[in-house]
């Protein structure tokens, strides 16, 4: 106190000054973590409710039965078979793609105008709108292409959709792989491919596999494409399944099927003026979130799971 | 003096050569990180390259294997022969060349998989895929690497699982694995402690019974202990190359009496 | 002696192999290169199919009348073809979503970069990824049934004097689909993007510049708006961009919630469609292929590429910008 005192007046202000930054200064730090809170607790809140609305639908037989006019007797199963179809299609086309579009661009593209350009595009379909792959999948895959409003043109408009994001964590999964890894198996004689093939793919597996499920589980909530190719909202039926009782066994019919899907049979119900309707959307729409959310927490774990791994 | 030196190269020249460079020119881009390099690696003998860093050493050692490959706009000039086949030729594979000369790196980096399959990884590239075939040669080479009886019962627990001197050891039995005619080594126990650097130095001398040895090494001590010829690079130039203890104990130039003396580097 | 004769017939069996192996190597090479160039080729049938289809519609419509006539109504008689009123749409959904998502993106970036140990951020960050990742039509149903009510609400204490006021600008209650609802869960949903790529703009800024922040005597907030943020300001600004290029593609909750109305008015109290929600809303009718109606999605869906691309180019100019910075 004496010290302060006998301090000249200059330095008494600048102190008081300080004092009053520090206040800004944890003043900031409450404002910045409520922010984030609230943000946070909105969204959540608004899962919550969500969930409760939807809550007594989640029966049994809301996942074993058809759409319907009655709403106490509708049902998701034709939307999750469909929802779980075209992401069959989706994975089965995007992974090898993505992946060797990566593998390509990280392991073999030498710096030229070519692999620029490819790179280019990557970044820029990463930004194009969802629904503008929609009206490809019109314009190319049904007009021209003559695929139908299918369970094929959805898994391929919707494998395009995500192939920016498996070929984006697929780099960055292989971009982590030490080069004292590649230098070792070429050192032994290996080839290119055997290089890749044997170790950088293997090592870089599980990073993959987290982009491969971000990358779905963004396919799995999109809706947007697949109204605009014409999926319809009321399919009282199933697609022909895939594994047949008598020879050849296994059938392709299904991907020619017409076909609905969890989030646009959602959509149809919040757009019913009734408001018993919106209790089935809440319910459709808790399926889809515990679904979105069971894929990234998985994929988030996977993640830190492999940082923690590392070890190299 | 100049006598000397004249009788100590003629003898040099007796040797049965595994591996002799002429005239080698280097460049990564424009830079030429090579000049003019002369060089006999003689067979069943260890012969170290050393200099202060940046003197291409480890770039000369990449030759050998013809690591360089692997990247763009490096270029050879010159001549290395392997048993008086000239690897550098544009017609000679590279993979086939790395499948007889094996490398052992700066750092250990065995792959993220089993003991057995680090070693067995060359053998499989080779196409040699006899189940009993590949079991022997992986005993055997853990068994020269000195490493057999501290893995012959984990054999298919992963290689990270190992210390850092057991990896580098890995690494050593990977390499023989393939029965190679020359290995390269490139610092080898630069990254390791003292008591693995020993190990590893002991299991070199051990190996030059069977197979030649070329190595890149920053320490003069262990180019002193362990090799029998010694090269001194400096600024990518080969300014002495010669018998380890003449080259130590009566070096022809400055640079070199001052770099083994520890005056620079 | 044996072992140099199984080196060599190992070695003669090598160079038999070599050229099948240089062809499988190079037949790869094309298989991969041409996995790489799908990207190429799918930029190529976007633009191919939504400007040949915008051809056909152009030749019927002036490109002027597009632009410049305020009446969207191609399925009435008589149409109209002004986009005018889906840009307005658009525009203001996306002002809002904006309003919303500027600075509690911004905010967070900075707490979190500056402020937040790095425990709370491991915590916050995956948290904010979820939230992300919950599908778009979900979000509709959050604005037209949660947050549109609570806006009624809100909005019957101060409607009456705001109404008398300005009647042409407050309606007496807010109507059920509405642009405010929808911009502002849109909004929430971009926060995560924007304080993530800000965040990582932040971070990117050396620490030997806060510490000289630090050493005169600034605290950590000033350090934080006076140091940071400037330096990081192109990245951000990036993230700002391709927060707005989100929001204008964004269909799903303007779709359910904003009415599906063209409605040349820039009143976030009003219903009104964006451009998205046209596609959306021609969409679930049945159109016949190949009528004009039918390709004036394509044209809405040709302005709504351009702009987002030219979003993509500031974008990817600006954050390489700041990268190159350090």
């Amino acid at each position: 106190m004496a010290q302060t005192d006998s301090a000249p007046p200059d330095l008494l202000a600048v102190q008081g000054s300080v004092s009053q930054r520090q206040l800004q200064d944890g003043l900031f730090a409450i404002v910045g973590l409520l922010t984030i809170l609230v943000a946070t607790i909105i969204l959540l809140a608004l899962v919550l409710q969500l969930a409760i609305q939807g809550f007594p639908r989640l029966t049994w037989q809301f996942f074993t039965s058809f759409p319907s006019s009655e709403w106490q007797q509708a049902g998701i199963l034709s939307a999750w078979i469909g929802s779980a179809l075209v992401m069959l299609v989706t994975a089965a086309i995007a992974v090898p793609l993505g992946v060797a579009a990566g593998i390509y661009l990280e392991e073999y593209a030498r710096k030229n105008w070519l692999s620029a350009l490819i790179e280019i595009n990557v970044t820029n379909l990463a930004g194009v709108p969802s629904i503008v792959y929609g009206l490809l999948a019109l314009g190319f895959f049904n007009d021209l292409l003559k695929l139908g409003e299918s369970i094929l043109t959805a898994g391929l408009t919707l494998a395009l959709l995500i192939l920016p994001i498996v070929i984006v964590t697929t780099r960055e999964a292989l971009r982590a792989i030490p080069n004292s890894l590649r230098e070792a198996a070429y050192a032994l004689g290996a080839s290119r491919w055997q290089m890749i093939w044997d170790h950088i793919l293997p090592y870089a597996s599980g990073s993959i596999l987290t982009g491969v499920i971000i990358g779905l589980s963004r396919a799995i909530g999109e809706t947007a494409p697949l109204i605009t190719i014409g999926a319809l909202t009321f399919i009282a039926f199933l697609p022909p399944a895939p594994i047949q009782p008598s020879f050849p066994y296994i059938s392709l019919e299904w991907l020619q099927a017409p076909f609905t899907v969890l989030p646009i049979q959602m959509f149809n119900w919040v757009s019913r003026p009734e408001p018993e309707f919106q209790i089935n959307a809440a319910a459709a729409g808790t399926v889809l979130i515990g679904m979105t959310l069971a894929m990234n927490g998985f994929a988030i774990y996977l993640r830190y799971r492999f940082r923690r791994g590392v070890k190299w | 003096m100049v006598e000397k030196v004249s009788t100590s190269l003629s003898s040099l020249s007796m040797l049965q050569p595994k591996a002799e460079v002429r005239n080698l020119n280097f460049y990564y881009g424009a830079t030429q990180a090579l000049k003019q390099i002369n060089l006999v690696v003689p067979e069943k003998r260890v012969t170290a390259l050393i200099g202060p860093s940046g003197c291409g050493k480890t770039t000369l050692l990449r030759c050998f294997n013809r690591m360089h490959d692997l990247y763009p706009g490096n270029r050879y000039e010159g001549e290395i022969l392997l048993d008086r086949i000239n690897i550098l030729e544009r017609r000679v594979d590279p993979i086939a060349v790395r499948m007889r000369v094996s490398m052992v790196f700066q750092r250990p980096n065995p792959f993220p998989k089993s003991i057995y399959e680090n070693v067995a990884y060359g053998l499989r590239v080779q196409g040699l895929l006899k189940r009993d075939f590949i079991d022997h040669q992986v005993e055997q080479s853990l068994r020269s690497a000195a490493l057999w009886d501290e893995v012959k019962d984990r054999l298919k627990d992963s290689a990270l699982n190992l210390s850092g001197g057991q990896q580098q050891r890995l690494c050593i039995a990977r390499a023989l694995a393939t029965e190679p005619e020359l290995i390269l080594f490139d610092e080898p126990t630069s990254a390791l402690d003292p008591i693995a650097t020993s190990s590893i130095e002991d299991l070199m001398s051990q190996l030059k019974q069977q197979v030649t040895i070329l190595i890149v090494t920053h320490s003069m001590q262990q180019a002193a202990r362990l090799s029998d010829y010694t090269a001194f690079m400096y600024l990518g130039e080969m300014l002495e190359f010669n018998q380890t203890t003449t080259l130590f104990n009566q070096p022809l130039h400055q640079q070199t009496e001052d770099y083994v003396r520890g005056r620079f580097g | 002696m044996t072992n140099s004769s199984v080196q060599s017939s190992k070695l003669t069996r090598l160079t038999t192999h070599k050229a099948s192996r240089d062809l499988r190597e190079l037949a790869i090479h094309i298989v991969l290169f041409l996995a790489g160039f799908s990207c190429v080729a799918t930029t190529i049938a976007i633009m191919y199919i939504l400007i040949l289809e915008s051809t056909y519609f152009f030749q019927h419509i002036s490109i002027v009348e597009f632009l410049t006539s305020s009446d969207w109504s191609p399925l009435f008689d008589p149409p109209g073809y002004g986009i005018l009123p889906l840009v307005a749409g658009t525009v203001t959904t996306t002002l809002v979503a904006l309003f919303v998502a500027v600075p509690l993106g911004t905010i967070a970036a900075i707490y979190l970069s500056e402020f937040a140990s790095a425990k709370l951020r491991e915590i916050v960050k995956p948290i904010l990824e979820l939230l992300a990742g919950i599908p778009t039509v979900v979000y509709g149903y959050f604005a037209l049934l949660f947050v549109t009510p609570l806006l009624q609400w809100l909005y019957s204490f101060p409607a009456p004097l705001l109404s008398t006021w300005l009647p042409n600008l407050f309606p007496l209650e807010l109507a059920g689909f509405n642009m405010l609802g929808p911009g502002i869960v849109m909004g929430l949903m971009i926060t995560p993007l924007i304080s993530s790529i800000s965040e990582d703009a932040m971070r990117a800024v050396p620490v030997s510049l806060r510490e000289g922040s630090f050493a005169m005597g600034a605290t950590r907030l000033q350090t934080a708006i006076k140091v940071v943020f400037p330096a990081a300001f192109s990245g951000i600004s990036a993230a700002y961009i391709l927060g707005i290029s989100r929001a204008v593609g964004e269909t799903m909750i303007v779709a359910v919630a904003a009415g599906l109305q063209p409605n040349l008015t820039f009143n976030p109290l009003d219903s009104a469609a964006t451009i998205t929600a046209y596609i959306v809303q021609v969409s679930l009718g049945d159109l016949p292929h190949g009528t004009i109606e039918y390709q004036t999605i394509f044209a809405a869906g040709l302005t709504l590429v351009l702009f987002t691309l030219l979003c993509n180019i500031i974008g990817y100019f600006l954050s390489r910008r700041f990268r190159e910075i350090y």
